[in-house]
């Protein structure tokens, strides 16, 4: 059997694993609705300007709860293959699943390939769901020009916060540890990067910290791939460094990736 | 008959700490080889060197003519693996890990039959999660045997188990022996070498302290028997021949001889003669487990 066929195989049985676990799986398309709920009950009254912090052009101003159907898109998009990864991997790690796949003839990228391949599967079922809840409760318009624009921020977002999460796994000691390490590495960015919260002065300190880090350019690119009234929406310089973010999570990854529990 | 394993001179260090200090050994096609040692002797250490999951500081390994520290594909896909601790996912059954494992062979067993073979029938559509520990243990062995493979590497494979699961274990090994299968194994028990190997290394800090057969490591074929009894207190001295070479051992009288046959009859005809009840009277030879705690024993002195 190919090394493609092998990955194909990986995510299904992934996905078929996936499933069986409803709890799981239902807080994993349930989580992000229910910040795009509470964030918009609690920060939705005012505008904010699509294009990020700075002098609005007039037609720019979008509802904040608009704002929020594009934000938790990037968060839906990030949880599903960020934390998801890096919690999943290493607690497969851990089991010793990755080990015994070592010891066969599979090829060990066909494995990662596979997980990263259903975890893509999830974002995209996910962004989705979010798109729909938007576009239904909060005004928040399919992107059609834009569209082009929309799918490719996806495509780098998913694959550089893969590759980030696996090059995290690298750095996480232990399953029990997991969850922690992943959610101190990225709620801080969150909220920094105005997707928890619209940046509010594009001046401040936090926002120049924020715009070392990956979230802040991917959660401009998507916004402007979703919200922009006119113009591709496609944010190149954005995506760049998201994406240079991303190649650099790939070579850490192959150089620091464990294949077998740390202890 | 051609070696499925040749190990010349291992070496391994971890840093400053040498966990294998050169052993040699050879594993004949179609044998039960067992490295048998107490914990932290290097036995994991030298199967997983073997495995391709560790290197080697020096020395040479040969498995199947591949180089393990390679890694190829073509080493793995005629070997099969159960380590000490590996993991499946929880939420498949029992027939999709052994399904999707054999798929990964060019000419796998049937699921029905490696199921069988493993006593799993009854479990193939139950969830992994759901098998007590024996249960998954073998099937670590299932997908271990799911590519049909001609050497199997089994690290403490009854570790933890039960003496009626470690009975089942040891019969799906002969099985597997007799299918002509090689089987490269480690214990820390000596029944279970006795048991199942064709050839047993006794591996002590790192080095081969013993090997050969089971019936004969360590001498044990030309030991001398010994024989035990005790003695009412009404019995007198023993005869002058025995009195000498007796010593007391746990309120009971031990002899060594190298005639047990003779010694015996003198010792029984004379407690005939005298009336003497000869109480708990016992003859053996060294067991495995004997000569394995004298090696050990003394290996551990040396330091």
């Amino acid at each position: 059997m190919s090394d493609v066929t092998q990955a194909l195989r990986v995510v299904r049985y992934t996905n078929k694993a996936f499933w069986r676990n409803p709890a799981n799986a239902f807080f994993t398309f349930a989580f992000p609705l229910m910040f795009l709920v509470i964030f918009t009950a609690l920060f939705g009254g005012d505008d904010v300007c699509s294009l990020g912090p700075g002098n609005c052009p007039p037609g720019k101003l979008i509802s904040t709860s608009t704002f929020y159907v594009g934000a938790i898109a990037a968060f839906s998009i990030i949880t599903a293959t960020y934390t998801n990864l890096a919690i999943n991997v290493t607690f497969t790690r851990d089991m010793g699943i990755l080990k015994r796949v070592r010891g066969t003839p599979m090829a060990a990228s066909s494995f990662m390939v596979g997980r990263i391949l259903h975890a893509i599967l999830i974002t995209v079922v996910l962004v989705a769901i979010v798109v729909a809840f938007g576009a239904l409760f909060y005004d928040a318009e399919v992107p059609s020009d834009t569209m082009p624009a929309f799918l490719l921020t996806i495509a780098v977002g998913a694959a550089s916060f893969s590759a980030l999460g696996l090059a995290l796994t690298a750095a996480i000691p232990n399953a029990d540890a997991s969850p922690a390490i992943v959610n101190a590495s990225i709620l801080p960015l969150l909220f920094l990067s105005g997707i928890f919260i619209p940046i509010q002065d594009p001046n401040a300190w936090y926002v120049t910290v924020a715009k070392i880090f990956p979230v802040y350019h991917f959660a401009q690119a998507m916004n402007s791939a979703y919200f922009s009234v006119s113009g591709s929406g496609l944010e190149g310089g954005h995506l760049l460094i998201l994406g240079l973010w991303g190649l650099a999570g790939v070579i850490l990854a192959a150089m620091f990736f464990s294949w077998e529990p740390r202890r | 008959m051609a070696n499925a394993i040749v190990v010349e001179d291992l070496r391994k260090s971890y840093g400053t700490v040498e966990a294998v200090r050169g052993i040699s050994f050879e594993v004949p096609e179609g044998q039960v080889f067992a490295m048998l040692g107490p914990n932290g002797a290097g036995k994991t250490t030298t199967v997983e060197i073997c495995e391709g999951f560790r290197s080697r500081s020096s020395g040479q390994v040969s498995v199947l003519g591949y180089d393990p520290a390679k890694r190829d594909r073509g080493m793995k896909a005629r070997i099969g693996i159960v380590l000490q601790s590996t993991g499946v996912d929880i939420y498949l059954t029992v027939a999709e890990t052994i399904e999707f494992y054999r798929r990964l062979y060019a000419n796998p067993r049937p699921v029905d039959e490696i199921v069988q073979l493993v006593g799993l029938t009854e479990k193939r559509n139950t969830r992994v999660g759901k098998l007590s520990g024996g249960q998954q243990r073998r099937l670590d062995v299932a997908v271990a045997l799911a590519g049909d493979p001609e050497l199997l590497f089994l690290d403490e494979p009854t570790t933890g188990f039960d003496p009626a699961a470690r009975r089942g274990a040891w019969d799906v090994i002969r099985s597997l022996q007799s299918l002509g299968k090689t089987i490269f194994l480690t214990t820390h028990y000596m029944d279970e070498a006795q048991h199942l190997a064709d050839q047993v290394a006794i591996i002590a800090k790192g080095e081969i302290v013993a090997q050969g057969a089971p019936a004969t490591l360590g001498g044990r074929d030309r030991a001398a028997t010994r024989l035990r009894f005790r003695l009412p207190a009404n019995a007198g001295e023993l005869p002058e021949p025995f009195r000498a070479r007796a010593t007391l051992v746990d309120g009971g009288v031990e002899l060594t001889t190298d005639d047990p046959t003779g010694t015996l009859h003198e010792l029984t005809g004379w407690a005939l003669q005298r009336g003497v009840r000869l109480d708990a009277l016992d003859v053996s030879r060294p067991t495995l487990e004997d000569v394995y705690l004298e090696i050990t024993g003394r290996e551990a002195g040396t330091e």
